[in-house]
């Protein structure tokens, strides 16, 4: 690996109270992402997004059609991102709303390829196919590359030790963030294209709008 | 003859309920205040009314040419304009001879704006998919602007009946097309064409924070000179603004807040408040709206046109009209003073006009010289009870 090298790894939490344990397991995915990263000699730069901070100017952008710096903020850090993580609580089978709001307003284009770790958390374990019929379409649809574990914490999970024996969090998180790593390591930082800094001639823009 | 930046009005045509009464006027009244406010801003010395055009409820103008041709018909001196005209959807030679006609009637006082409309239904309803819908600016444009110039057009198109031999009639007044904007509120790929043609930009000014507008027009600026009209700041920009005002400010927001807590276009969610700070509106004083107007210039350099959105949201045409005395005399003539003081000699004060147009101002000795009294429109005599 090249010396100095660095990828952005950005968290997405949709937990609500505070401390929540939503945040609690985006904490833990995102410490066990940068251990990975740093094993394969990447430093990882981190970025925490709480939607709880957004959750007004999200339902302002939806109505008013644009968003407040802050949401700017955020939703830049995400499209830029070499790597994300999304953990959502299940409410009524699903992501939550505000999970979903965020990803309402960011263009679709900026997720293309990019590495995806999804992960829920929830009361029971009943739950947890969320991952799989919410979560896995929403970043399918958005064209992101998601890894094939994703991680469920119900809240009994939090009981079963700091020994990652076959199919505990402890053991599930390792997978799901050795899998982020070795995803984000494979693949080349993110270039951003600022059209208003760096424009597309007319005559391209012509060109690429016939047929 | 000396130019000056162009000030004036533009219209949506909503059919808004009034916030507190809940009463709608009639297409009809609705229809006749918009003329109304369009006479208005020629007695009061505005340069421009600018009118939209929609297809869907809660609209009313649909049909921008047979308004503003009887605008024309009522008016000698204000320009007559379009905010916006459907690129996307009207057919290209359709829009070429309507306005080209509007243009003869109108003895050269006409300019439009090209916009692409935010009704996507409007796209199938016109047998059009919104998908294309950049593509259909692009395309649509460059068959419109070879149609005004050029006598006998061959033209093959993906959007359109190809044409071979055709020639839109009546052809431009004097062989002048009429001075075309772009308006875009969020697509750089309109900044750039309007660029590329070396025709005005304009951006609403009113749904985006400042930030935004200054980067539209930015780009809009270094691509014009790229494409080699001249420097970046000789480039014709236009911006909207949204204003209310009472000689007390807390008096303006006290009486504009139902209307925009109820006005569609203005969501429902953001209090009154945060959208000022977050956005170029602005409800006070005149003086307020004086200081945030020139502020503008500070955003996007020196421009030539200034618009404001005067009769919406259910504001009751007493309202509207009050509204547009406190610009005609006590704000625009600041403006243009002010705009006048700090501007290079070098940009153009306005956008370029028709040459009959000019010999009309020189003879009268001035754009400002308000129309013949019995013309005139007042509060009192207006044709719609408010």
């Amino acid at each position: 690996m090249t010396a100095g090298a660095s990828r952005s790894l950005v968290v997405v939490s949709a937990g609500l109270s505070q401390p929540s344990s939503t945040r609690l397991l985006a904490d833990r995915l995102a410490a066990a992402t940068e251990r990975h990263l740093e094993d394969a000699g990447i430093a990882p730069k981190l970025r925490v997004v709480e939607l709880r901070d957004h959750a007004r100017d999200l339902t302002n952008h939806l109505l008013t059609g644009f968003p407040t710096p802050a949401l700017q903020e955020a939703i830049d850090a995400v499209v830029s991102a070499d790597g994300l993580i999304v953990v959502s609580p299940i409410f009524s089978a699903s992501f939550s709303g505000l999970f979903k709001m965020f990803f309402d307003v960011i263009e679709r284009d900026g997720f293309a390829g990019k590495p995806v770790l999804i992960a829920a958390t929830g009361g029971t374990a009943r739950h947890s196919l969320a991952i799989d019929h919410a979560l896995r379409p929403l970043f399918a649809y958005l064209n992101a590359a998601v890894v094939p574990t994703g991680v469920f914490a119900a809240t009994e999970d939090w009981g079963h030790g700091a020994v990652a024996a076959d199919g505990t969090l402890v053991e599930r998180i390792d997978r799901a963030a050795r899998e982020l790593a070795t995803a984000m390591v494979g693949r080349a930082p993110t270039a951003m294209r600022d059209p208003f800094t760096d424009p597309i001639p007319f005559e391209d823009l012509l060109r690429s709008n016939q047929g | 003859m000396e130019q000056t930046m162009q000030f004036g009005v533009f219209t949506v045509g909503d059919l808004t309920p009034h916030p507190t009464t809940g009463q709608t006027v009639t297409e009809a009244e609705r229809i006749q205040i918009m003329v109304t406010v369009a006479l208005k801003a020629e007695e009061i010395g505005l340069d421009v009314f600018a009118a939209g055009e929609h297809h869907n409820p809660p609209f009313v103008p649909s049909s921008p040419t047979t308004m503003l041709g009887y605008i024309a018909a009522k008016t000698d001196r204000i320009m007559l304009s379009t905010a916006t005209t459907l690129i996307t959807t009207n057919d290209p030679v359709k829009i070429a001879e309507d306005y080209a006609m509007l243009q003869h009637l109108a003895d050269g006082r006409v300019d439009l704006m090209m916009g692409r409309g935010n009704t996507g239904p409007v796209y199938p309803w016109f047998g059009k998919d919104i998908r294309n819908g950049i593509a259909l600016a692009y395309e649509n444009y460059a068959l419109l602007h070879r149609l005004w110039r050029e006598d006998v057009v061959d033209w093959d198109g993906q959007f359109r009946t190809p044409l071979t031999g055709f020639t839109a009639v009546p052809r431009p007044l004097d062989g002048v097309p009429p001075f075309v904007w772009h308006g875009s509120i969020r697509s750089p790929e309109i900044a750039e064409q309007a660029a590329y043609y070396g025709d005005g930009f304009f951006h609403n000014n009113i749904f985006w924070p400042k930030d935004h507008v200054q980067r539209m027009v930015k780009l809009y600026r270094e691509r014009w000179e790229h494409y080699g009209h001249g420097p970046a700041d000789r480039a014709i920009v236009g911006l909207g603004g949204h204003v209310f005002m009472r000689p007390n400010s807390q008096d303006a927001i006290r009486e504009f807040r139902p209307f925009f807590d109820h006005a569609p276009v203005y969501g429902g969610g953001m209090s009154l408040e945060d959208y000022m700070d977050q956005t170029p509106m602005t409800i006070g004083s005149p003086q307020e709206v004086i200081d945030r107007t020139m502020g503008f210039r500070e955003f996007v350099g020196d421009y030539q046109r200034q618009l404001f959105i005067a009769d919406h949201a259910g504001l009751p045409l007493k309202v509207v009209l009050e509204q547009m005395d406190i610009l005609g005399e006590q704000v625009i003539p600041v403006l243009r003073k002010e705009f006048a003081a700090l501007r290079p000699a070098e940009v153009s004060d306005g956008p370029p006009l028709h040459p009959r147009v000019l010999a009309a101002q020189a003879a009268r000795g001035g754009p400002l010289t308000s129309a013949a009294p019995e013309d005139s429109v007042t509060s009192t005599e207006t044709a719609v009870p408010a």
